[in-house]
C-alpha cells in the first residue's frame, strides 16, 4: 500500500471529489429544513426549496410593487457599478504609486512610511467619516471600497517592482532607457499581470467594504436587500442574494484570470516555470 | 580611442576594504578576462566600470574625461541571467535599445522607422544565430540562446564597452564553447572593448587578449576585511604567442560559420 501522500485521485474521480461537499451540504440542508418545517410549517429559519424558488421568482422576474423594478437586477447592477467604481479607481491608484515607490527611491523613502500607516487603518473605523463627508449617496461607498484595498494592492505591486532582478534595470539603462522609458517598457508592462493577480485577491476584501457599505446606507444594492429584509427574517431571500453574490465573485474571478492569459501570454510561461 | 584608465581606485564599504590601491590602464579592442577566487572584488570591479558603483578613492577614466556614474548606453553588458526581458519577444528584446534611442517619450517606433529598427535587430539576431527564433518569449528559450540574444540585444547597440559578467557561467560545456566562437567573432567584427569575468582558467586563456588575476597581497588572518584585492597579475595573452592568436583566428573563421549554422538547425 503507497502512502496516502502518494495516491492521487483521477481525472473523474477528482470531479467527484470535489462535488462531494457540496451535494453533502445540499443533503445536509434538505434534511434539517424538512425536519425544522415538518414541526413548525411556519418556520422560517430554513426555507424549503419551493419557498426560496418563489422567492427567486419574486425578486428577480415580477416588478417590485413599490417601484416597478425588478429588485434583483436592480441591487446587482447598483452593487456591480459601485464596484467597479472602487476596483478600478483602486487598481489605477495603485498602479502609478505601487510603480513609483517600487521604483524611485526618492518617492519611496517619501511616501513608503505614510502608505505604510494608512494601510493599519481599519477601513470600517473610518466609514463613519466618510458618510459625514460625502454624505450617504454612492461616493462614500465607492470611496469605502478604495480606501479598504488601494493601499494592499500599492503594497503588493510595490513588492513585485521591487522584486525584478536588477540585472534587468542595469541592462535596460545600458540601451539607454531613460527612467521614464524604464517605467514604461520594463516596469509596467511586467506589473500588470501582478496587478490583475492583486485586485483578484482583493476582491473579496471589496466585496466585505461593499456590503457593509450598503448595508448601512443605501436605497438599493445586494448588501442592501439582505440587511433589510433581514428585518423581517426572510431567509428565503438572503440565501439566493449570498449565493448570487459568491457566483459573482466568481465569474469576476474567471474573468480577471482569462484577461491575464490572454493579454500576458509570456507571464503564464514564466510563472509556469518558475514552479 | 576609448581608453579606460584606473587610477589608484579603492572601494571600501565602511570598514571592508574590497579593492584597495587598483591601477590599470586598457586600449581599445583588447580583451581582457578577469579571474580570482570569490569575494576578491572581480565583481565590484565590474559594477564600477559600469557605473553601478563608483570608487571610495581614486579615479575611473575613459577617454581622460571620468566616467559617468551610472549605466548607460557607451557600456553594454551582458549578465549570468535575466539579462534579458521576459515580456518582450526575441526581436521585441534587440529592438528595445533602438526604439529606446529613438524615442525618448513612447520609448516605441512606428512605421517605417519601426521596419528599419526590426531590420537591424534581424540582422545582429542572424549573426548570433537566433534568426529562428523571433517571435518566442526568452522562456522559451535555452539557457545558451537566452545568453545568445542577451549578447545580441547589447551589441545592437554598437557599445564601446563590453561587460561581460560570467555569461556562459550556467551553460553547459558543449553549448559553451559555441559561445566562445561566436564571441570571439563578434569582438573582431565589431572591435570593442571587453572585459569578461570567469571562473574557467580555460576560457580565460582562451579567449582574452589580456589576463586579469584578482587576489590579495596581504591578509589578516585576526581581519579578513581589513585588507582588499587588487591585480596581482597582468598579463598581456596576445603577445606571449602570436602564432596562438593566429591559430585562434583561424579556428575562429572557419568553425563560427559552421557552428552559427548548427545552431540554426
Amino acid at each position: 500500500m503507497k502512502r496516502l501522500l502518494n495516491l492521487h485521485p483521477r481525472r473523474v474521480s477528482r470531479t467527484l471529489l470535489g462535488m462531494l461537499p457540496f451535494v453533502l451540504l445540499l443533503l445536509a440542508y434538505m434534511v434539517t429544513s424538512d425536519a425544522r418545517l415538518a414541526e413548525n410549517p411556519n418556520d422560517k429559519l430554513l426555507p424549503s426549496f419551493s419557498s426560496i424558488g418563489a422567492a427567486i421568482e419574486r425578486m428577480a422576474f415580477e416588478p417590485s410593487k413599490r417601484s416597478g423594478d425588478f429588485l434583483l437586477w436592480a441591487d446587482t447592477g447598483a452593487s456591480l457599478q459601485r464596484l467597479a467604481l472602487g476596483v478600478g479607481i483602486s487598481a489605477a491608484i495603485a498602479l502609478v504609486f505601487g510603480v513609483l515607490l517600487g521604483i524611485i527611491p526618492y518617492i519611496n523613502a517619501g511616501l513608503s512610511p505614510f502608505v505604510s500607516a494608512i494601510s493599519m487603518i481599519p477601513p470600517m473605523a473610518i466609514l463613519p467619516i466618510l458618510f459625514i463627508v460625502f454624505g450617504l449617496g454612492e461616493v462614500s461607498k465607492v470611496v469605502l471600497v478604495v480606501i479598504g484595498i488601494t493601499p494592499f494592492i500599492i503594497r503588493d505591486l510595490q513588492q513585485r517592482v521591487s522584486e525584478l532582478p536588477s540585472e534587468q534595470i542595469i541592462k535596460a539603462q545600458t540601451l539607454g532607457g531613460s527612467t521614464w522609458q524604464l517605467i514604461i517598457r520594463v516596469v509596467l508592462p511586467q506589473v500588470l499581470p501582478r496587478l490583475i493577480d492583486a485586485v483578484r485577491l482583493s476582491l473579496g476584501a471589496a466585496w466585505l467594504f461593499l456590503i457593509a457599505a450598503e448595508a448601512i446606507a443605501a436605497t438599493e444594492g445586494l448588501g442592501y436587500r439582505i440587511f433589510l429584509v433581514r428585518r423581517y427574517l426572510a431567509m428565503d431571500v438572503i440565501l439566493p442574494y449570498v449565493i448570487w453574490i459568491t457566483f459573482l465573485a466568481f465569474l469576476t474571478d474567471l474573468a480577471l484570470r482569462y484577461i491575464s492569459r490572454r493579454a500576458f501570454p509570456w507571464f503564464q510561461k514564466q510563472t509556469a516555470d518558475s514552479t | 580611442m576609448s581608453r579606460i584608465e584606473f587610477n589608484n581606485v579603492w572601494k571600501e564599504y565602511g570598514r571592508h576594504v574590497v579593492l584597495e590601491n587598483l591601477s590599470l590602464s586598457v586600449d581599445t579592442g583588447e580583451f581582457c578576462t578577469i579571474v580570482g577566487a570569490s569575494g576578491c572584488g572581480k565583481t565590484t570591479f565590474l559594477r564600477m566600470l559600469l557605473g553601478e558603483e563608483r570608487p571610495s578613492r581614486g579615479e575611473i577614466q575613459l577617454d581622460g574625461k571620468p566616467l559617468r556614474d551610472e549605466p548607460g548606453p557607451d557600456r553594454g553588458v551582458v549578465f549570468q541571467r535575466y539579462s534579458v526581458f521576459p515580456h518582450l519577444t526575441v526581436l521585441q528584446n534587440v529592438m528595445l535599445g533602438l526604439e529606446l534611442e529613438a524615442a525618448p517619450l513612447s520609448g516605441r517606433l512606428f512605421g517605417a522607422a519601426r521596419r528599419r529598427a526590426s531590420e537591424q535587430a534581424r540582422e545582429m539576431l542572424d549573426s548570433v544565430g537566433l534568426n529562428q527564433a523571433l517571435d518566442r518569449y526568452p522562456t522559451e528559450l535555452s539557457g545558451g540562446m537566452q545568453q545568445r540574444l542577451a549578447l545580441a540585444q547589447t551589441l545592437v547597440m554598437k557599445p564601446r564597452i563590453l561587460l561581460l559578467d560570467e555569461p556562459f557561467g550556467a551553460l553547459d560545456p558543449g553549448i559553451r564553447t559555441d559561445m566562445h566562437k561566436l564571441v570571439l567573432q563578434l569582438w573582431q567584427q565589431i572591435g570593442l572593448t571587453v572585459f569578461m569575468i570567469t571562473h574557467d582558467l580555460y576560457e580565460a586563456f582562451y579567449l582574452g587578449s589580456r589576463l586579469l588575476v584578482f587576489d590579495k597581497l596581504r591578509i589578516d588572518p585576526q581581519a579578513m576585511e581589513a585588507y582588499g584585492a587588487t591585480i596581482t597579475y597582468d598579463l598581456p595573452l596576445a603577445n606571449v604567442d602570436q602564432g596562438t592568436i593566429e591559430g585562434i583566428r583561424q579556428h575562429v573563421e572557419e568553425e563560427v560559420p559552421r557552428a552559427v549554422e548548427a545552431a540554426v538547425n
